[in-house]
C-alpha cells in the first residue's frame, strides 16, 4: 500500500478467503460480510464473553452450537483449523444464518499468524 | 409482553434458540445495540447451563418499557455452594461436555459482567433459579 492509497478500514470475508487460500464450506451468502479483527479459541464461554461483532472465530470445534454463537455474537465467519470439518447441522445453520464456515490445513497458530499480518495495518 | 420457552436437558443441538428469540425480540423492540449484546450473552450462559447441568427448564420473558425481566427455571441437581460456582474456571461438567469446548466455568461470570442484575436461588436436588434483570431504556 502506498500513501496516496485512501485508507481501508474494513476488509471482507472473501478478501481473507482470497489471500489466506481458505476453503468456503457452507454460508457463502455471507462472503461480503465485513471483518473488524478475529479471536481464537475453543472454549465457547471464552468466545461468547470476548469475541465482538464482525470478528473472525478462530477454533477446532465443528458442532452446531459453534453457529448458535457465531449468530448471537454477529461474527462474520468461523475459521475450522488444522483440516477439521463442520458437522451437518453446523453446515445448515451456517447457510441458513448466511455466516460462512471457512477451512484451513494450517494450525491455530499459522492461521492467526497470517491473518494478524493481513489485517494489522488495515 | 410475555414469552416462554421451553429448554431440554442435554439436548444441545438446540441450545441458544431461547436466547436468539430474545435477541429477535429486542432488535425488534429498538433497543439500543450495546444492551442487546449483554442481554444476549446472558441469556446464552443461563440457558446452556439448562442444557448442561439441568434435567430440562423453562425460560420466562417479561419485557416492558423500561426493562427486560428473564427467568430461568429448572428441574436439576442444584447448585450447592452458588459463590464457588460463580468463581471463573469453577465447573463440574461432564468430559462429553467439555470436549465440546463448555465446561471453562466462565459462564456464571459472563452472566455477571453482563446482566444489570443477576439473582441465583438454588436447592440442592430440586433445582435452580436464575434472574437476569436487563434495564432496556
Ligand atoms: N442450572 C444449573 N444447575 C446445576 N448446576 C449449575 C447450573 N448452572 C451452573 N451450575 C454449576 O455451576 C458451575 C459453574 O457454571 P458456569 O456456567 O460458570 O460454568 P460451566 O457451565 O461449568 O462452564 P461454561 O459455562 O464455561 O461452559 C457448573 O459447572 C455447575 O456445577
Ligand atoms: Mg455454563
Amino acid at each position: 500500500m502506498n500513501d496516496n492509497d485512501p485508507i481501508v478500514l474494513a476488509m471482507q470475508v472473501k478478501e481473507i478467503v482470497q489471500a489466506l487460500e481458505l476453503k468456503v464450506y457452507s454460508g457463502e451468502e455471507g462472503l461480503d460480510r465485513e471483518v473488524s479483527g478475529a479471536y481464537v479459541s475453543d472454549l465457547l464461554s471464552d468466545v461468547m464473553g470476548h469475541a465482538d461483532t464482525g470478528q473472525l472465530w478462530i477454533t477446532l470445534q465443528t458442532h452446531k452450537n459453534v453457529m448458535a454463537i457465531a449468530s448471537l455474537k454477529d461474527l462474520a465467519a468461523v475459521i475450522l483449523v488444522a483440516g477439521h470439518k463442520p458437522a451437518e447441522n453446523t453446515v445448515e445453520q451456517s447457510n441458513e444464518e448466511g455466516i460462512p464456515i471457512l477451512g484451513t490445513l494450517l494450525s491455530n497458530f499459522e492461521i492467526s499468524g497470517r491473518l494478524y499480518e493481513l489485517i494489522k495495518n488495515r | 409482553m410475555h414469552f416462554e420457552y421451553n429448554i431440554e436437558g442435554g439436548d444441545f443441538t438446540r441450545a441458544g434458540y431461547a436466547s436468539s428469540q430474545v435477541k429477535k425480540l429486542l432488535k425488534k423492540q429498538g433497543v439500543e445495540m450495546s444492551v442487546i449484546k449483554r442481554t444476549v450473552v446472558a441469556a446464552y450462559e443461563a440457558e446452556v447451563n439448562v442444557v448442561a447441568h439441568a434435567y430440562g427448564g423453562v425460560m420466562y420473558v417479561d419485557l416492558d418499557d423500561r426493562q427486560m425481566r428473564i427467568v430461568l427455571q429448572d428441574t436439576g441437581p442444584g447448585i450447592e455452594d452458588i459463590q464457588q460456582a460463580m468463581e471463573e474456571g469453577y465447573s463440574t461438567a461432564s468430559d462429553a461436555v467439555r470436549e465440546m469446548g463448555f465446561g471453562a466455568g466462565m459462564g456464571l461470570s459472563n452472566m455477571k459482567k453482563n446482566a444489570h442484575e443477576l439473582n441465583i436461588e438454588s436447592e440442592v436436588g430440586k433445582g435452580t433459579r436464575v434472574e437476569i434483570i436487563m434495564q432496556i431504556a
